[in-house]
């Protein structure tokens, strides 16, 4: 195969847009690989969940956040604006007094932190809540 | 790792079927492996990567935990108290280092 000069310049225009993906985020399908990979491809519904997070964190190396989910068997969170999405999941055991639990995180940059259940009865349920950062929290 | 301290808040009495609220700390860096040194070096990851409670043997919660947890990583979360006995956190560090912490809890 000749390389055309139209070839070149199509070439040239991808390598450029790869180039002009921020560094150090997670992408938009590493996000939707790592739900999927919880959820074993099924559909997340709202409502059934709720995660409060601070609306802005004015350092983002601590940000409080609690998620609550009754009759969810599993938790799990996604910082969508962090190098790597996963934060923290968390499995309730027998001895469970609720389906709460709470911990500090790092944010990296203002983004949405995304929390995904997956209820005892099989089905899924998500949560979003918009955290903006003054400053990050992943060093660099 | 060295120096790494648990703690844990758990109240010393409840009463059978009580909902209790357990607080856990340690102290640890939590070196996500996205800083770099001054030198421009990744400083390799070391992190906390699960946590578990257990009381009597009986799992009450387990985390996986990943960089985005924040150092010092905190947990909150409730347990429900089926009989006197024992909770007991463990903490499990990249290194392959187990932190452990228990405490008992009494009927009254």
């Amino acid at each position: 195969m000749t390389i055309t000069r139209r070839k070149t310049l199509l070439l040239g225009a991808g390598a450029a847009l790869a180039l002009s993906v921020p560094f150090g985020v997670a992408q938009a399908a590493t996000v939707d690989e790592a739900i999927a990979t919880f959820t074993g491809g099924a559909e997340a519904t709202e409502g059934g969940i709720s995660i409060s997070a601070p609306e802005i964190a004015e350092n983002g190396n601590t940000v409080p956040i609690s998620v609550t989910a009754e009759g969810a068997a599993s938790v799990m969170i996604l910082a969508t604006g962090n190098p790597n999405a996963e934060v923290a999941t968390f499995n309730f055991g027998p001895l469970a007094g609720s389906r709460t639990a709470s911990t500090r995180i790092r944010l990296a940059q203002t983004q949405e932190v995304v929390a995904v259940a997956k209820m005892e009865d099989g089905s899924f349920r998500r949560a979003n809540a918009t955290v903006k950062v003054t400053i990050g929290g992943c060093g660099g | 790792m060295e120096g790494v301290k648990p703690r844990v808040k758990v109240p010393k009495k409840a009463a059978v079927g009580d909902v209790i609220t357990i607080k856990t700390l340690i102290s640890h860096p939590m070196e996500s492996g996205q800083r770099k040194d001054k030198e421009g070096n990744t400083i390799p990851r070391q992190i906390i990567n699960s946590f578990t409670a257990t009381f009597n043997g009986q799992e009450v919660i387990s985390v996986i935990i990943d960089p985005s947890v924040s150092s010092n990583p905190y947990f909150e979360f409730e347990a429900t108290i089926p009989e006197a006995g024992e909770f007991r956190f463990e903490w499990v560090d990249d290194d392959g280092s187990v932190y452990e912490e228990t405490k008992s809890i009494a009927i009254g």
